[in-house]
């Protein structure tokens, strides 16, 4: 058993334990890796739904006049794209390019935005954001202490929260929230969003609500395949759908750029923290970009194994690798030169003592239907 | 849980004596606690081992583990049926879980395996 006492606890710790999660220490935070298995949490996801708690993930409200023009200064996305109650998402850059985090960004109103950042970045962010605000008129508050977050996530999402929410969920569309859902008695902010690739919601409540709250879905999705699921399964299911974690498929010495985040990189949309460096990378070529890969001989790549091309020269390295339960193959991410990103391209992972064939193939390796 | 005619080692194999050959594989502990187990690699026939060497690697969704020979000897077959399905060694580790048969060398390196209820005080 892991010691959990000098860890972060959310407030579900307890009702983890009560449905038999597996406790542990996930990057200083006690929470579950998983209840039933991995496997069988992931096949959930993808066929009826699972909840997960993220509470652990970080949330900081930008608010005053200049709050636009702000979160439109410091993150890569173009902020004039979307309205109140709707979310956008985005990377957030230094100066030379490299990434700070990728988050959500929730806006209330043109005054009041709320980021919802990696639990792991989340004290590195506030203290960025703080940081870069000296010449906007806003007042910045962490609210991640006092934010609960559980993600429904999967086809039946919908059916489930429709049972016990006073909002008729279908009138959630894709990436907008609506504030004050009432869910079996207790307030939330709901958005149609997660990190699984399903279609799904996630719902932020206050900590001492959540347990309730995770017991009215838990009881309402008994009898439509709804699972407690793990931080595993969120892993998994995020991988393949290519969907970037930050350490892996982004950090500091990664621009969203080579991590093939074109779509939420906006150069043409005015001036924000790194876009200098970001115009200049792209012009000069950049150094090395994200691929997906599909192993052909046995063996599961792995976070940091390297990669070689096809005469033998260590190319790049595998960002992120697994079994994928989907596809019931073995699958990577990885870095290499932008020369090498063709599909069909052939690749060699370094396993332990060896050097496995694989192939470069279309990512995301899998998109929902519909 | 844990079957009273086998021994096992302090890193969760265990082993089944039968004459000179002795079939391993890991304990349901082992299996318990690494999860879905998603690939298997193994030694070829006729490989030497000593007692204490990696002989093969169990990797879960999560976790790449090393198998260590719970004593010397040459491999006389691995099992080929979890190389296709390493949920075996989830669903059935004493069984069709099992990994490899090492024809042992040194009987007396027998001496520093564990039985069953020793190995059971070991996991509480």
């Amino acid at each position: 058993m892991a010691d959990l006492e000098n860890l972060k606890k959310t407030p579900l710790l307890e009702t983890h334990r009560k449905y038999g999660g597996k406790i542990i220490d996930f990057g200083g935070w006690a929470l579950p890796v998983q209840f039933e298995g991995i496997i069988e949490e992931h096949k959930a996801v993808r066929n009826a739904a699972g909840l997960f708690d993220v509470s652990h993930m970080g949330e900081v409200r930008v608010v005053g006049p200049d709050a636009l023009a702000y979160v439109d200064y410091l993150l890569t996305n173009d902020l004039s794209r979307i309205e109140d109650n709707q979310i956008i998402y985005s990377p957030m850059c230094y100066p030379d390019g490299g990434t700070v985090d990728d988050l959500l960004v929730y806006r209330v109103s043109g005054e009041e935005f709320l980021m919802v950042v990696n639990a792991a970045n989340a004290a590195k962010d506030y203290q960025w954001i703080v940081d870069n605000a000296d010449d906007f008129d806003v007042e910045i508050t962490d609210e991640s202490p006092d934010t609960a977050q559980m993600a429904l996530q999967g086809p039946r999402a919908e059916d489930i929260l429709a049972t016990v929410a006073d909002v008729d969920p279908a009138e959630i569309p894709f990436f907008r929230f609506r504030d004050g859902v009432d869910i079996g008695g207790e307030k939330a902010l709901v958005s149609r969003t997660g990190y699984t690739g399903e279609d799904g919601f996630e719902i932020y409540c206050a900590p001492g609500v959540a347990p309730a709250v995770w017991e009215t879905l838990m009881a309402a999705g008994k009898d439509m395949g709804l699972k407690p699921t793990g931080l595993g399964a969120r892993d998994t299911l995020r991988f393949e759908a290519c969907l970037p974690l930050y350490g892996q498929e982004l950090g500091p010495d990664i621009s969203p750029l080579e991590a093939k985040l074109n779509f939420a990189v906006k150069l043409d949309a005015g001036d924000f923290i790194g876009r200098d460096a970001l115009v200049e990378a792209k012009e000069a070529g950049l150094a090395k970009r994200l691929v997906g890969f599909e192993m052909e001989d046995r063996g599961v790549p792995r976070t940091g194994y390297p990669i070689y091309d096809a005469e033998d020269n260590e190319v790049g390295h595998v960002s992120s690798g697994s079994y994928s339960p989907t596809l019931e193959k073995n699958i990577g991410l990885g870095f290499v030169p932008t020369d090498r990103i063709k599909w069909g391209t052939r690749l060699q992972i370094g396993v332990r003592n060896r050097k496995l064939n694989a192939v470069v193939t279309k990512i995301p390796f899998y998109k929902r239907e519909g | 849980m844990y079957p009273e005619d086998l021994m096992y080692t302090e890193n969760h194999e265990w082993i089944r004596v039968e004459g000179d050959v002795a079939t391993v594989g890991i304990s349901d502990y082992a299996q318990n606690e690494l999860g879905d187990i998603v690939f298997v690699e193994l030694p070829e026939v006729d490989e030497d081992f000593g007692q204490g060497d990696a002989m093969g690697v169990v990797e879960s969704v999560k976790a790449v583990s090393d198998i260590y020979m719970p004593v010397g000897g040459t491999i006389v077959e691995a099992n080929e049926d979890v190389l296709d399905a390493p949920d075996l060694v989830n669903s059935d580790p004493y069984g069709e879980g099992w990994l490899v048969k090492v024809r042992f060398s040194d009987e007396s390196e027998m001496d520093s395996l564990m039985n069953a209820e020793d190995y059971q005080a070991t996991l509480e």
